[in-house]
Protein backbone atom coordinates (compact mmCIF):
# COMPACT_ATOMS: atom_id res chain seq x y z
CA UNK A 1 0.00 0.00 0.00
CA UNK A 2 1.77 3.42 -1.09
CA UNK A 3 0.95 6.84 -0.20
CA UNK A 4 -0.68 7.61 -3.62
CA UNK A 5 -3.13 4.61 -3.37
CA UNK A 6 -4.10 5.18 0.36
CA UNK A 7 -4.98 9.12 0.08
CA UNK A 8 -6.01 9.15 -3.76
CA UNK A 9 -7.20 12.46 -4.83
CA UNK A 10 -10.84 12.06 -4.02
CA UNK A 11 -10.72 11.18 -0.11
CA UNK A 12 -7.76 13.64 0.29
CA UNK A 13 -10.79 16.15 -1.59
CA UNK A 14 -13.51 14.67 1.17
CA UNK A 15 -10.78 15.16 3.51
CA UNK A 16 -10.09 18.60 2.93
CA UNK A 17 -13.67 19.79 2.43
CA UNK A 18 -15.88 17.73 4.38
CA UNK A 19 -19.67 16.73 3.44
CA UNK A 20 -22.36 17.18 5.85
CA UNK A 21 -20.13 17.97 8.57
CA UNK A 22 -21.45 20.01 11.64
CA UNK A 23 -23.91 18.84 13.92
CA UNK A 24 -27.90 19.37 13.01
CA UNK A 25 -29.96 21.56 14.99
CA UNK A 26 -32.35 19.43 15.02
CA UNK A 27 -32.06 15.58 15.03
CA UNK A 28 -34.47 12.51 15.81
CA UNK A 29 -30.89 10.48 16.64
CA UNK A 30 -27.56 10.84 17.20
CA UNK A 31 -24.17 8.76 18.13
CA UNK A 32 -20.79 8.93 19.55
CA UNK A 33 -17.72 6.62 19.15
CA UNK A 34 -14.03 7.27 19.65
CA UNK A 35 -11.18 5.08 18.32
CA UNK A 36 -9.06 5.06 21.30
CA UNK A 37 -5.78 3.95 18.91
CA UNK A 38 -6.00 7.73 17.27
CA UNK A 39 -7.93 9.52 19.55
CA UNK A 40 -10.62 10.10 16.65
CA UNK A 41 -14.37 10.77 17.55
CA UNK A 42 -16.94 10.77 15.26
CA UNK A 43 -20.49 12.47 15.87
CA UNK A 44 -23.75 11.72 13.92
CA UNK A 45 -26.79 13.28 13.76
CA UNK A 46 -29.66 11.60 11.81
CA UNK A 47 -33.47 13.61 10.65
CA UNK A 48 -35.78 10.70 9.88
CA UNK A 49 -38.89 10.74 7.73
CA UNK A 50 -41.27 7.31 8.74
CA UNK A 51 -38.04 4.68 7.73
CA UNK A 52 -35.76 7.15 5.53
CA UNK A 53 -32.80 9.30 6.27
CA UNK A 54 -34.09 12.65 5.70
CA UNK A 55 -30.91 14.99 6.61
CA UNK A 56 -27.68 13.41 8.34
CA UNK A 57 -24.30 15.45 9.62
CA UNK A 58 -21.36 14.47 11.27
CA UNK A 59 -19.23 15.83 13.45
CA UNK A 60 -15.84 15.04 15.25
CA UNK A 61 -12.23 14.92 14.41
CA UNK A 62 -9.84 12.84 13.17
CA UNK A 63 -7.35 11.75 10.53
CA UNK A 64 -7.87 11.62 7.00
CA UNK A 65 -9.14 8.49 6.71
CA UNK A 66 -11.78 8.41 9.34
CA UNK A 67 -13.11 12.04 8.53
CA UNK A 68 -13.35 11.43 4.88
CA UNK A 69 -15.00 8.14 5.59
CA UNK A 70 -17.65 10.27 7.69
CA UNK A 71 -18.22 12.32 4.19
CA UNK A 72 -18.20 10.23 2.07
CA UNK A 73 -20.93 7.63 4.13
CA UNK A 74 -23.20 10.64 5.02
CA UNK A 75 -23.34 11.37 1.49
CA UNK A 76 -24.41 7.75 0.38
CA UNK A 77 -26.39 7.25 3.71
CA UNK A 78 -28.79 9.98 2.53
CA UNK A 79 -32.28 9.75 1.19
CA UNK A 80 -31.70 5.80 1.77
CA UNK A 81 -34.08 3.67 4.05
CA UNK A 82 -33.28 1.98 7.29
CA UNK A 83 -33.73 -1.28 5.27
CA UNK A 84 -31.48 -0.24 2.15
CA UNK A 85 -28.79 0.40 4.84
CA UNK A 86 -28.92 -2.99 6.79
CA UNK A 87 -26.79 -5.32 4.23
CA UNK A 88 -24.38 -2.21 4.06
CA UNK A 89 -20.67 -3.92 5.50
CA UNK A 90 -17.67 -3.47 6.34
CA UNK A 91 -16.04 -4.01 2.83
CA UNK A 92 -18.68 -1.77 1.35
CA UNK A 93 -17.86 0.21 3.25
CA UNK A 94 -13.65 -0.12 2.38
CA UNK A 95 -15.00 -0.15 -1.45
CA UNK A 96 -16.44 3.00 -0.99
CA UNK A 97 -13.35 5.05 0.35
CA UNK A 98 -11.97 2.84 -2.87
CA UNK A 99 -8.94 1.79 -0.43
CA UNK A 100 -7.45 -1.13 1.00
CA UNK A 101 -5.96 -0.69 4.66
CA UNK A 102 -3.63 -1.88 6.82
CA UNK A 103 -5.30 -3.63 10.16
CA UNK A 104 -4.65 -0.24 11.89
CA UNK A 105 -5.89 1.92 10.03
CA UNK A 106 -9.42 -0.12 9.77
CA UNK A 107 -10.21 1.31 12.68
CA UNK A 108 -10.09 5.00 11.15
CA UNK A 109 -11.83 3.62 8.01
CA UNK A 110 -14.85 1.25 9.84
CA UNK A 111 -15.43 4.55 12.86
CA UNK A 112 -18.39 6.30 10.84
CA UNK A 113 -19.78 2.94 9.88
CA UNK A 114 -20.01 1.85 13.07
CA UNK A 115 -21.19 5.14 14.55
CA UNK A 116 -23.99 4.85 11.75
CA UNK A 117 -24.75 1.68 12.45
CA UNK A 118 -25.28 2.39 16.13
CA UNK A 119 -27.67 5.59 15.16
CA UNK A 120 -29.85 3.28 13.17
CA UNK A 121 -29.61 0.01 14.60
CA UNK A 122 -28.11 0.71 17.75
CA UNK A 123 -25.61 -2.14 17.33
CA UNK A 124 -22.08 -1.40 17.62
CA UNK A 125 -19.96 -2.42 14.54
CA UNK A 126 -17.61 -5.19 15.39
CA UNK A 127 -14.43 -3.11 14.81
CA UNK B 1 27.77 4.83 6.35
CA UNK B 2 28.05 6.63 10.24
CA UNK B 3 30.01 4.58 12.67
CA UNK B 4 27.32 3.52 14.47
CA UNK B 5 24.92 2.12 12.10
CA UNK B 6 27.55 0.09 10.71
CA UNK B 7 26.90 -2.23 14.16
CA UNK B 8 23.52 -2.86 13.11
CA UNK B 9 22.14 -5.11 10.98
CA UNK B 10 19.07 -4.04 9.99
CA UNK B 11 20.57 -1.06 8.71
CA UNK B 12 22.98 -3.35 6.18
CA UNK B 13 20.06 -5.57 4.92
CA UNK B 14 17.47 -2.53 4.92
CA UNK B 15 19.70 0.62 3.67
CA UNK B 16 16.64 2.87 2.99
CA UNK B 17 15.19 2.30 6.43
CA UNK B 18 15.23 5.53 8.01
CA UNK B 19 14.43 4.82 11.58
CA UNK B 20 13.11 7.33 14.27
CA UNK B 21 11.38 5.30 17.01
CA UNK B 22 13.68 4.41 19.29
CA UNK B 23 11.57 5.83 22.30
CA UNK B 24 9.39 2.89 21.63
CA UNK B 25 12.01 -0.01 20.43
CA UNK B 26 15.78 0.36 19.63
CA UNK B 27 17.54 -1.20 17.06
CA UNK B 28 20.28 -4.16 17.87
CA UNK B 29 23.74 -3.80 17.77
CA UNK B 30 25.24 -7.33 15.69
CA UNK B 31 27.06 -8.14 18.98
CA UNK B 32 23.89 -8.26 20.91
CA UNK B 33 22.65 -10.73 18.13
CA UNK B 34 25.78 -13.13 18.26
CA UNK B 35 25.36 -13.16 21.99
CA UNK B 36 21.40 -14.38 21.76
CA UNK B 37 22.88 -17.04 19.10
CA UNK B 38 25.69 -17.92 20.92
CA UNK B 39 23.76 -19.04 23.89
CA UNK B 40 21.40 -21.05 22.30
CA UNK B 41 23.71 -22.79 20.22
CA UNK B 42 26.35 -23.68 22.77
CA UNK B 43 24.95 -23.47 26.16
CA UNK B 44 21.14 -23.26 26.16
CA UNK B 45 19.98 -24.93 29.59
CA UNK B 46 18.26 -23.80 32.49
CA UNK B 47 19.53 -21.72 34.70
CA UNK B 48 20.57 -22.28 38.66
CA UNK B 49 18.95 -26.91 38.25
CA UNK B 50 21.55 -28.45 36.30
CA UNK B 51 24.72 -29.94 37.64
CA UNK B 52 26.34 -30.27 33.97
CA UNK B 53 28.28 -27.89 32.64
CA UNK B 54 26.73 -25.66 30.01
CA UNK B 55 23.62 -25.35 32.94
CA UNK B 56 26.57 -24.36 35.34
CA UNK B 57 27.79 -21.79 32.33
CA UNK B 58 24.22 -20.30 31.86
CA UNK B 59 24.08 -19.92 35.39
CA UNK B 60 27.28 -18.01 35.91
CA UNK B 61 26.43 -15.81 33.01
CA UNK B 62 23.29 -14.81 34.15
CA UNK B 63 24.67 -13.86 37.19
CA UNK B 64 27.18 -12.10 36.00
CA UNK B 65 24.88 -9.99 33.64
CA UNK B 66 23.01 -9.11 37.45
CA UNK B 67 26.55 -7.85 38.74
CA UNK B 68 27.11 -5.95 35.43
CA UNK B 69 23.74 -4.50 35.37
CA UNK B 70 24.36 -3.34 39.10
CA UNK B 71 27.32 -1.21 38.12
CA UNK B 72 25.66 -0.33 35.31
CA UNK B 73 23.52 1.97 37.39
CA UNK B 74 25.66 2.05 40.44
CA UNK B 75 23.50 0.08 42.27
CA UNK B 76 25.36 -1.24 45.66
CA UNK B 77 24.76 -4.77 45.49
CA UNK B 78 23.75 -7.46 42.74
CA UNK B 79 20.99 -8.60 44.38
CA UNK B 80 19.40 -5.61 44.14
CA UNK B 81 19.24 -6.26 40.63
CA UNK B 82 15.24 -8.10 39.79
CA UNK B 83 15.02 -9.50 36.39
CA UNK B 84 11.50 -8.83 35.10
CA UNK B 85 10.15 -8.71 31.52
CA UNK B 86 9.94 -4.95 30.90
CA UNK B 87 9.54 -1.54 33.10
CA UNK B 88 5.34 -2.05 32.95
CA UNK B 89 6.04 -5.54 34.76
CA UNK B 90 8.89 -3.69 37.55
CA UNK B 91 6.50 -1.23 38.23
CA UNK B 92 3.81 -3.70 38.62
CA UNK B 93 5.43 -5.95 40.43
CA UNK B 94 5.98 -3.14 42.89
CA UNK B 95 2.47 -1.88 42.96
CA UNK B 96 1.36 -5.58 43.78
CA UNK B 97 3.98 -6.35 46.73
CA UNK B 98 3.45 -3.03 48.66
CA UNK B 99 -0.04 -4.22 49.01
CA UNK B 100 -0.77 -3.72 52.29
CA UNK B 101 1.12 -0.70 52.90
CA UNK B 102 -0.75 1.84 51.19
CA UNK B 103 -3.67 2.37 54.10
CA UNK B 104 -7.03 3.89 53.09
CA UNK B 105 -6.58 7.92 53.89
CA UNK B 106 -3.03 7.55 52.75
CA UNK B 107 -2.10 8.76 49.24
CA UNK B 108 -0.04 7.98 46.12
CA UNK B 109 1.37 10.48 44.12
CA UNK B 110 2.35 10.50 40.21
CA UNK B 111 2.35 12.69 37.45
CA UNK B 112 0.09 13.99 34.43
CA UNK B 113 3.88 13.10 32.35
CA UNK B 114 3.97 9.48 33.10
CA UNK B 115 3.35 6.92 30.80
CA UNK B 116 0.48 5.01 31.38
CA UNK B 117 2.50 1.93 32.98
CA UNK B 118 3.79 4.06 35.68
CA UNK B 119 -0.20 6.07 35.95
CA UNK B 120 -2.89 3.15 36.03
CA UNK B 121 -1.06 0.82 38.49
CA UNK B 122 -1.25 3.42 40.70
CA UNK B 123 -4.50 4.75 40.20
CA UNK B 124 -6.18 1.32 40.67
CA UNK B 125 -3.80 0.59 44.00
CA UNK B 126 -5.41 3.98 45.41
CA UNK B 127 -8.61 2.68 44.29
CA UNK B 128 -8.67 -0.97 45.67
CA UNK B 129 -7.15 0.44 49.08
CA UNK B 130 -8.93 3.66 49.21
CA UNK B 131 -6.26 5.71 48.96
CA UNK B 132 -6.12 9.19 47.41
CA UNK B 133 -4.85 9.83 43.69
CA UNK B 134 -2.52 12.91 43.25
CA UNK B 135 -1.00 13.90 40.26
CA UNK B 136 1.43 16.99 39.92
CA UNK B 137 1.02 18.88 36.80
CA UNK B 138 3.66 20.72 34.35
CA UNK B 139 4.52 24.03 33.89
CA UNK B 140 4.12 25.81 30.81
CA UNK B 141 7.41 24.87 29.21
CA UNK B 142 6.54 20.96 29.83
CA UNK B 143 8.24 20.88 32.76
CA UNK B 144 7.64 20.75 36.35
CA UNK B 145 8.71 23.67 38.49
CA UNK B 146 9.02 23.70 42.52
CA UNK B 147 5.70 24.98 42.21
CA UNK B 148 4.31 22.23 41.02
CA UNK B 149 5.76 20.23 43.68
CA UNK B 150 5.27 22.14 46.28
CA UNK B 151 1.26 23.45 45.30
CA UNK B 152 -1.65 21.40 47.33
CA UNK B 153 0.98 18.46 48.19
CA UNK B 154 2.98 18.27 51.25
CA UNK B 155 3.63 14.65 51.13
CA UNK B 156 2.73 14.62 54.85
CA UNK B 157 0.27 11.69 53.94
CA UNK B 158 1.89 10.58 50.86
CA UNK B 159 3.60 6.44 50.98
CA UNK B 160 4.46 6.06 47.30
CA UNK B 161 5.78 8.96 44.62
CA UNK B 162 6.01 7.53 41.04
CA UNK B 163 7.66 9.59 38.58
CA UNK B 164 8.87 9.70 35.19
CA UNK B 165 13.14 10.74 34.97
CA UNK B 166 12.65 11.32 31.19
CA UNK B 167 8.85 12.05 29.45
CA UNK B 168 8.62 9.46 26.30
CA UNK B 169 6.14 12.08 24.88
CA UNK B 170 8.15 15.60 25.71
CA UNK B 171 11.48 14.51 25.90
CA UNK B 172 11.98 16.38 29.65
CA UNK B 173 14.45 15.14 31.62
CA UNK B 174 13.32 15.76 35.05
CA UNK B 175 15.66 16.96 38.13
CA UNK B 176 15.12 13.84 39.23
CA UNK B 177 17.82 14.00 42.43
CA UNK B 178 16.59 17.29 43.46
CA UNK B 179 12.80 16.29 43.46
CA UNK B 180 13.31 13.52 45.26
CA UNK B 181 15.23 15.31 47.99
CA UNK B 182 13.04 17.68 48.35
CA UNK B 183 9.94 15.31 48.37
CA UNK B 184 12.34 13.36 51.24
CA UNK B 185 12.86 16.77 53.29
CA UNK B 186 9.22 17.11 53.25
CA UNK B 187 8.56 13.09 54.25
CA UNK B 188 11.54 10.84 54.96
CA UNK B 189 9.26 8.23 54.99
CA UNK B 190 7.75 8.19 51.73
CA UNK B 191 9.16 5.61 48.98
CA UNK B 192 9.76 6.95 45.53
CA UNK B 193 9.69 5.02 42.19
CA UNK B 194 12.16 5.76 39.13
CA UNK B 195 10.80 5.26 35.67
CA UNK B 196 13.99 5.24 33.85
CA UNK B 197 12.40 3.71 30.54
CA UNK B 198 13.89 6.71 28.54
CA UNK B 199 16.68 7.82 30.92
CA UNK B 200 19.00 4.27 31.38
CA UNK B 201 19.86 3.76 27.57
CA UNK B 202 19.97 7.47 26.74
CA UNK B 203 22.42 8.91 29.84
CA UNK B 204 24.25 8.01 33.35
CA UNK B 205 21.93 6.79 35.69
CA UNK B 206 23.48 6.27 39.13
CA UNK B 207 20.34 4.90 41.92
CA UNK B 208 22.86 5.72 44.96
CA UNK B 209 23.28 8.94 44.02
CA UNK B 210 19.43 9.76 43.21
CA UNK B 211 18.74 7.72 46.40
CA UNK B 212 15.47 6.45 44.96
CA UNK B 213 14.12 3.60 46.32
CA UNK B 214 13.23 1.82 42.90
CA UNK B 215 13.77 2.29 39.69
CA UNK B 216 12.90 0.29 36.45
CA UNK B 217 13.44 0.26 32.98
CA UNK B 218 13.76 -1.97 29.95
CA UNK B 219 16.20 -3.85 27.59
CA UNK B 220 14.71 -3.41 24.43
CA UNK B 221 15.01 0.28 24.53
CA UNK B 222 19.00 0.30 25.08
CA UNK B 223 19.42 -2.13 22.27
CA UNK B 224 18.82 -5.72 24.13
CA UNK B 225 15.82 -8.07 23.24
CA UNK B 226 12.62 -7.77 23.85
CA UNK B 227 11.26 -9.60 26.90
CA UNK B 228 13.81 -8.56 29.50
CA UNK B 229 13.26 -5.64 32.02
CA UNK B 230 15.02 -4.50 34.90
CA UNK B 231 13.52 -3.82 38.71
CA UNK B 232 16.18 -1.95 41.07
CA UNK B 233 14.95 -1.34 45.04
CA UNK B 234 16.78 -0.67 47.85
CA UNK B 235 17.98 -4.69 49.50
CA UNK B 236 16.21 -3.67 52.63
CA UNK B 237 13.18 -2.88 51.02
CA UNK B 238 12.91 -5.84 48.47
CA UNK B 239 13.58 -8.26 51.59
CA UNK B 240 10.19 -6.52 53.22
CA UNK B 241 7.80 -6.52 50.71
CA UNK B 242 5.92 -9.74 49.18
CA UNK B 243 6.73 -11.59 46.28
CA UNK B 244 4.86 -11.05 43.15
CA UNK B 245 4.76 -13.85 41.42
CA UNK B 246 4.47 -17.43 43.02
CA UNK B 247 6.05 -20.39 42.19
CA UNK B 248 9.35 -22.42 41.15
CA UNK B 249 12.80 -20.70 41.76
CA UNK B 250 11.54 -18.24 44.28
CA UNK B 251 11.24 -20.70 46.99
CA UNK B 252 13.46 -22.08 49.81
CA UNK B 253 11.03 -24.95 51.08
CA UNK B 254 7.74 -25.81 50.37
CA UNK B 255 5.71 -28.29 53.00
CA UNK B 256 2.41 -28.83 52.36
CA UNK B 257 0.94 -26.65 55.32
CA UNK B 258 3.48 -23.93 54.37
CA UNK B 259 6.22 -21.75 51.92
CA UNK B 260 9.50 -19.81 52.88
CA UNK B 261 10.84 -17.62 50.45
CA UNK B 262 14.29 -17.38 48.98
CA UNK B 263 15.94 -14.52 49.45
CA UNK B 264 16.25 -11.22 47.43
CA UNK B 265 16.17 -11.39 44.53
CA UNK B 266 15.24 -14.66 43.82
CA UNK B 267 12.12 -14.44 45.73
CA UNK B 268 11.16 -12.05 42.68
CA UNK B 269 11.76 -14.53 40.07
CA UNK B 270 9.56 -16.98 39.66
CA UNK B 271 9.63 -19.66 36.71
CA UNK B 272 12.37 -20.03 34.23
CA UNK B 273 13.24 -16.14 33.09
CA UNK B 274 14.48 -15.43 29.73
CA UNK B 275 17.86 -16.24 30.03
CA UNK B 276 18.70 -15.32 26.50
CA UNK B 277 17.37 -11.85 27.21
CA UNK B 278 19.48 -11.79 30.26
CA UNK B 279 22.61 -12.45 28.16
CA UNK B 280 20.95 -10.26 25.32
CA UNK B 281 20.47 -7.46 28.04
CA UNK B 282 24.49 -8.38 29.43
CA UNK B 283 25.81 -7.58 25.78
CA UNK B 284 23.63 -4.37 24.90
CA UNK B 285 25.39 -2.77 28.12
CA UNK B 286 29.01 -3.85 26.74
CA UNK B 287 28.17 -2.19 23.56
CA UNK B 288 26.91 1.10 25.43
CA UNK B 289 30.09 0.75 27.50
CA UNK B 290 32.67 0.21 24.79
CA UNK B 291 30.88 3.83 23.48
CA UNK B 292 31.02 5.22 26.69
CA UNK B 293 27.35 6.42 28.08
CA UNK B 294 28.48 9.82 27.77
CA UNK B 295 28.90 9.67 24.37
CA UNK B 296 26.03 8.29 23.66
CA UNK B 297 24.16 10.69 25.52
CA UNK B 298 26.08 13.81 23.97
CA UNK B 299 26.03 12.36 20.36
CA UNK B 300 22.58 12.07 20.52
CA UNK B 301 21.72 15.31 22.24
CA UNK B 302 23.37 16.64 18.66
CA UNK B 303 21.26 15.37 16.42
CA UNK B 304 18.18 16.24 18.52
CA UNK B 305 19.57 20.05 18.99
CA UNK B 306 19.82 19.84 14.69
CA UNK B 307 16.24 18.19 14.39
CA UNK B 308 14.64 20.76 16.91
CA UNK B 309 16.46 23.77 15.15
CA UNK B 310 15.32 21.94 11.39
CA UNK B 311 11.68 21.22 12.73
CA UNK B 312 10.90 24.89 13.95
CA UNK B 313 11.52 26.04 10.20
CA UNK B 314 8.76 24.23 9.15
CA UNK B 315 5.36 26.24 8.85
CA UNK B 316 2.67 25.33 11.24
CA UNK B 317 4.58 22.52 12.92
CA UNK B 318 4.35 22.72 16.27
CA UNK B 319 6.70 21.36 19.31
CA UNK B 320 5.44 19.67 22.11
CA UNK B 321 8.47 19.82 25.12
CA UNK B 322 11.05 22.49 26.07
CA UNK B 323 11.71 24.27 23.68
CA UNK B 324 15.35 24.94 24.66
CA UNK B 325 17.68 21.61 23.93
CA UNK B 326 18.55 21.56 27.40
CA UNK B 327 17.67 19.35 29.74
CA UNK B 328 15.63 17.85 26.77
CA UNK B 329 16.12 14.03 25.70
CA UNK B 330 16.16 12.51 22.20
CA UNK B 331 12.33 12.19 21.85
CA UNK B 332 10.43 15.01 19.53
CA UNK B 333 6.66 15.37 20.03
CA UNK B 334 4.72 17.45 17.17
CA UNK B 335 1.49 18.16 15.15
CA UNK B 336 1.32 20.12 11.75
CA UNK B 337 -1.48 22.40 11.73
CA UNK B 338 -4.86 20.41 10.04
CA UNK B 339 -2.94 17.03 9.43
CA UNK B 340 -3.46 14.24 11.81
CA UNK B 341 -0.58 12.78 13.46
CA UNK B 342 -1.60 9.34 11.93
CA UNK B 343 -1.49 10.46 8.34
CA UNK B 344 1.86 12.29 8.97
CA UNK B 345 2.73 9.08 10.20
CA UNK B 346 1.54 7.05 7.56
CA UNK B 347 2.70 9.15 4.69
CA UNK B 348 6.63 8.70 6.04
CA UNK B 349 5.61 5.62 6.65
CA UNK B 350 5.45 4.95 3.26
CA UNK B 351 8.79 6.50 2.56
CA UNK B 352 10.67 4.22 4.98
CA UNK B 353 10.88 6.83 7.36
CA UNK B 354 9.69 5.38 10.81
CA UNK B 355 7.88 7.97 13.49
CA UNK B 356 5.64 7.04 16.08
CA UNK B 357 2.11 8.56 16.20
CA UNK B 358 -0.80 8.32 18.74
CA UNK B 359 -0.93 9.25 22.10
CA UNK B 360 2.65 7.30 22.93
CA UNK B 361 0.39 5.36 25.60
CA UNK B 362 0.28 8.46 27.66
CA UNK B 363 -3.79 9.47 27.27
CA UNK B 364 -3.43 12.04 30.28
CA UNK B 365 -0.60 14.03 29.21
CA UNK B 366 -2.16 14.68 25.44
CA UNK B 367 -5.79 15.74 27.61
CA UNK B 368 -3.57 18.26 29.33
CA UNK B 369 -2.10 19.01 26.14
CA UNK B 370 -5.46 19.19 24.18
CA UNK B 371 -4.60 17.38 21.40
CA UNK B 372 -5.81 14.02 20.65
CA UNK B 373 -2.52 12.17 19.11
CA UNK B 374 0.77 13.75 18.51
CA UNK B 375 4.10 12.64 15.62
CA UNK B 376 6.98 11.64 17.61
CA UNK B 377 10.25 11.44 16.36
CA UNK B 378 13.21 9.54 19.08
CA UNK B 379 16.91 8.84 18.12
CA UNK B 380 19.41 7.04 19.47
CA UNK B 381 23.27 6.25 18.96
CA UNK B 382 22.72 5.05 15.52
CA UNK B 383 20.81 7.97 13.89
CA UNK B 384 22.53 10.50 12.13
CA UNK B 385 22.24 13.70 10.49
CA UNK B 386 21.65 12.17 7.18
CA UNK B 387 18.29 10.21 8.87
CA UNK B 388 16.84 13.88 10.28
CA UNK B 389 17.43 15.25 6.88
CA UNK B 390 14.97 13.22 5.41
CA UNK B 391 12.63 13.32 8.00
CA UNK B 392 12.04 17.04 7.22
CA UNK B 393 11.90 16.25 3.53
CA UNK B 394 9.26 13.47 4.20
CA UNK B 395 7.30 16.19 5.91
CA UNK B 396 8.00 18.87 3.29
CA UNK B 397 6.00 15.78 1.05
CA UNK B 398 3.08 15.05 3.88
CA UNK B 399 2.51 18.72 3.57
CA UNK B 400 2.20 19.15 -0.09
CA UNK B 401 -0.30 15.91 0.15
CA UNK B 402 -2.31 17.31 2.20
CA UNK B 403 -2.10 21.24 1.78
CA UNK B 404 -5.72 23.05 0.67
Amino acid sequence: MDTQSLYREELLEHYRNPQNFGKLSHFDISSKQSNPFCGDHVEMFITLEKDKIKNIGFDGRGCAISMAGGSMLTEFAKGKTKEELTSFSEKDMLALLGIEVSETRKKCALLALSVLKDCLYGVKSKS
Amino acid sequence: MQQYKKDFPIFQKNQKLVYLDSAATSQKPKIVLDAIVEYYETYNANVRRGLYAIAEKATVKVEEVRKQTARFINAKYPEEIIFVRNATEAINLVAYSLGNYIKKGDSIVTTIMEHHSNFVPWQQLAKINGAKFEVIDINDNFQFSIFNFQSNLNFQKSKMLAITHVSNVLGTINPIKEIIRKVRSKNPHIKILVDAAQSVPHMSVDVQDLDCDFLVFSGHKMMASTGIGVLYGKKELLAQIQPFLYGGDMIKEVTIERTIFADVPYKFEAGTPDIAGIISLGSAIEYINSTGINRVQNYEFRIMNYAMERLKKIDGLTLYGPQNAQNRSGVISFNIDGIHAHDVAQVLGDMNICIRSGHHCTMPLHKRLGVPATARASFYIYNDEEDVDKLIDGLKEVKKIFSH
